[in-house]
């Protein structure tokens, strides 16, 4: 019986099985932090605006879990995005921005523009937040318990249909 | 007009590739070429369609290339790939600098070398020598389909575009003008050693002589893969400014995957050709080796994998060419698996001979080949998962050693042994000779210093192996030593080399980051560097800035070496141009990074990188010295084939004559 000759094909076929499915899956090339799931790191990042309070990780612990969002007045994605944060606002979300290298006159005008979602917004100008969070860019959201641990990332701009998914994540880690 | 023609010779070169496999099928089930004659109504036809289709698809290529001579803007392709104020070099490269050009120069040397067999090959039995061509031409149909259909590198724009966007920076290097071409050439001997393994098949003719026929091309393939691995790896040594010379990326293993197979297979057609054993196993080694360059291609141009070789790829692409390796190496697969059994299973050998130890170095290299086909595709199937994991030097480094360290050790002893059955006393001095050089380095080296076990252990075979590689020449007149033989010697030596190379780089390289103001001076192992300044610089599509560097060793004249950060701005890119001063006992490398602010005194500060690598150019030299170890191999053994033949048909004559003579006498006598 010489079953063995049909074990290259089999390898073959699995090999075969995996690679198609793998090419009809969409291309996801984002990379998930290290961090969620985990205590959000110590910091604490002076005003980014002169009219309101800067951040720290302070801000995050007790009350209803909150909304840290990493922007910037340079980012475009940032601006497609800026609605939704104001829907979440209304809704009832504490949201605390982190702004990237940025510089106070344009963060200023950016929320001229585009509205103002946020409670505090910290001026991050080398990253380090950013690094320390495991952020693979701007934008991006993280839900922070009331404990002050991460308890999801949203990579990208929020899109209408993230504002449920982000609802829900809050309600859940308020539990 | 001259796209036209480039496209039209395409589509010619594909009906005729059809015409090919057609008649040749159509041959075989008639039954044509029994008598070992051509003359069949299909039979007939196969050889002129094989070597028409070899002149259009290099026609295609030429004209290709001239619409990238003359940077004809209209040309879709040439608009995204090219620009007219890069040099004519680069424009010429380019053409095969991206996916649909290197597509064609693939099919392109496929048509050739399919004509090539064509036109010379007349060894192998009729009906063998049909399958084969056939198979060679399902093969091209399905490349010329996928250019055609997917990637047709002569689509015009529907307007010219005022300028081309320029090839990527990295790429215009004269490094790259010469890799992808012998990669090519390397996968497409492969393609022919596929086709001749699947004739032979179809035929049951699985003969010493097949594997006289098929093993030019093995032993080309494997020269030109060889040639072609060991540019890359010194091109991406340079040209990236990261001061190594492998990095286990999809891609560096897309390419060393057919080499390890096209090694095996190289080794069991030896054998096949020597004695007449390992049949299946040659078959199934010629099936694989073709298999792993289009899985190859396959992971590199469908995206499937994250590399830094990315083409610019495209899901469908990627589904066109998982059809073709389901059709090639799921149909050869299956084949193989119907067939193999009815191959009887050719002679035996004892243990210790020389086909064990080939066998023995086979699975070795099967095995290393298993290991790295699985670090390769084990991310693809974890994310199937959803769990992303990268594969790198932590797992291909110590486990692909397991098999190696045995593969080396047997591989200082086989060349030794004799074919058949030996006797391990026979060559008891040379054994002691080779395993007390291996244990003299061990023990010096566990003296010498605290290094890792890998590094030390390569060490010692490497000193093992460069000795036991010329002991097959011991006590024969080295006149009287065929070439083929030289060959093996030469490519053994040539794998010491390489792995001295790797070895020693790995236990004794010195690296040391500065930040340093013009004047400021640095040591690094027994070099003493010095900044003196950094200044910019323009080249014809770029600027950089350039560091003026004075490194000296010992009490010699400081040599100047001069690191550059270019920019190109068409497309914009920053490359970093390493700076390298060769000395014969290893490489001093330099690489100049950002301004690093300044100092108290408001002198500007660079970051400067300087290696010192003991004998890493020994890699590189390993292999082109296996290379030409292999090409030796390929001109022997082509001669000695000529000259048998030769006196064969002398000798045929001869009694042809003789024969004819008597035949007179008999006659005049009556």
């Amino acid at each position: 019986m010489r079953w063995t000759l049909w074990i290259p094909l089999a390898l073959f076929l699995f090999f075969l099985g995996v690679a198609g499915y793998q090419l009809t899956q969409p291309k996801d090339d984002t990379i998930p932090s290290q961090m969620v799931e985990k205590p959000l790191p110590e910091f604490e990042l002076p005003a980014a605006v002169e009219t309101m309070p800067g951040a720290s990780r302070g801000d995050f612990i007790g009350g209803k879990p909150k909304l840290l969002n990493i922007w910037a007045s340079w980012c475009l994605p940032c601006i497609a995005e800026a609605k939704q944060l104001e829907v979440l606002e209304k809704q009832g979300v504490e949201i605390i921005g982190i702004a990237i290298r940025d510089k106070p006159a344009d963060v200023a005008t950016f929320l001229e523009r585009y509205g103002n979602p946020y409670t505090r917004i910290g001026a991050d100008d080398i990253s380090q937040l950013m690094l320390d969070l495991g952020a693979s860019g701007v934008p991006e959201t993280y839900v922070i318990d009331a404990q002050g641990t991460i308890t999801y990332q949203h990579i990208g701009d929020i899109r209408l249909e993230h504002i449920p998914l982000l609802l829900e994540k809050l309600e859940e880690a308020a539990q | 007009m001259i796209a036209e023609i480039g496209l039209a010779a395409l589509w010619l070169a594909a009906a005729l590739a059809a015409l090919q496999l057609f008649a040749g099928a159509l041959a075989l089930k008639q039954g044509e070429g029994a008598e070992g004659n051509e003359d069949g109504h299909f039979a007939q036809l196969v050889r002129p369609a094989a070597i028409t289709q070899a002149l259009l698809a290099a026609l295609a290529f030429v004209m290709l290339l001239w619409c990238f001579a003359i940077t004809d803007l209209s040309v879709k392709l040439v608009v995204t790939n090219s620009h007219s104020m890069k040099p004519m070099l680069y424009k010429l490269t380019g053409t095969w600098g991206n996916h649909e050009g290197s597509m064609l120069l693939w099919v392109a040397v496929m048509a050739l070398s399919g004509g090539l067999i064509a036109w010379l090959e007349r060894r192998l039995p009729v009906r063998t020598m049909l399958a084969t061509l056939a198979t060679q031409g399902f093969v091209a149909l399905g490349f010329y389909a996928f250019l055609i259909l997917s990637s047709n590198p002569f689509e015009r724009l529907p307007v010219p575009a005022p300028e081309g966007q320029g090839l990527n920076p990295l790429l215009q290097d004269i490094g790259l003008a010469l890799h992808p071409p012998t990669l090519y050439i390397g996968y497409v001997g492969l393609s022919v050693a596929f086709s001749f393994a699947l004739g032979a098949l179809l035929t049951r003719q699985v003969t010493p002589e097949f594997a006289r026929v098929m093993r030019p091309w093995v032993l080309g393939a494997w020269v030109f893969l060889t040639l072609g691995i060991t540019a890359g790896s010194y091109w991406a040594y340079y040209e990236l400014g990261w001061g190594g010379y492998w990095f286990w990326d999809p891609v560096e293993n897309a390419s060393l995957m057919p080499w390890l197979a096209a090694t095996a297979l190289l080794h069991s057609t030896s054998v096949l050709a020597a004695r007449d054993a390992l049949r299946t196993w040659t078959i199934m080694l010629g099936v694989v080796a073709f298999s792993m360059s289009m899985l190859g291609t396959f992971l590199v141009r469908s995206g499937v994998l994250t590399s830094v070789h990315a083409f610019a790829v495209d899901p469908e692409r990627g589904s066109f060419i998982l059809v073709l390796l389901a059709l090639y190496i799921g149909g050869a697969l299956t084949i193989f698996a119907l067939r193999a059994h009815s191959i009887s299973e050719g002679k035996r050998f004892a243990v210790s001979s020389r086909e064990s130890a080939l066998v023995f170095n086979n699975v070795m290299l099967s095995a290393i080949l298993g290991v790295v086909l699985l670090g390769t595709l084990y991310p693809l199937l974890t994310e199937a998962f959803d769990v992303r994991v990268s594969v790198g030097p932590p797992y291909f480094n110590p486990v692909s050693a397991i098999f190696a360290v045995p593969m080396f050790l047997v591989m200082a002893v086989g060349p030794l042994l004799r074919w058949r059955e030996d006797k391990p006393a026979r060559v008891q001095i040379q054994l002691i000779v080779v395993s007390s050089a291996i244990l003299g380095v061990l023990a010096l080296v566990a003296v010498l210093g605290d290094y890792s076990l890998l590094a030390t252990i390569g060490l010692a075979l490497a000193v093992g192996l460069a000795i036991a590689a010329f002991l097959p020449l011991r006590g024969r007149r080295l006149t009287r030593v065929p070439l083929a033989t030289w060959g093996m010697v030469l490519a053994h030596f040539g794998v010491a080399i390489s792995l001295f190379g790797m070895a020693s780089e790995s236990a004794f390289t010195k690296e040391r980051l500065a930040a340093m103001v013009a004047g400021e001076s640095v040591s690094v192992a027994d070099w003493q560097i010095t900044l003196d300044g950094v200044d910019p610089i323009a080249g014809p599509n770029w600027t950089a800035m350039e560091a003026r560097i004075s490194a000296s060793r010992g009490s010699a004249e400081p040599v100047a070496v001069t690191p550059q950060a270019r920019t190109f701005w068409a497309p914009f890119q920053a490359t970093s141009e390493s700076a390298l001063l060769t000395r014969w006992d290893g490489q001093l490398y330099a690489v100049l990074g950002d301004s690093a602010g300044v100092d108290a005194e408001g002198m500007q500060r660079w970051q400067v990188r300087v290696w010192w690598k003991p004998f890493v150019t020994f890699i590189w030299y390993g292999g082109l010295l296996i290379s030409l170890g292999g090409a030796l191999a390929i001109i022997g053994r082509l001669s000695a084939d000529l000259k048998r033949r030769k006196a064969a048909r002398r000798g045929a004559e001869r009694r042809n004559e003789a024969r004819a003579l008597a035949a007179e006498m008999k006659e005049e006598l009556v």
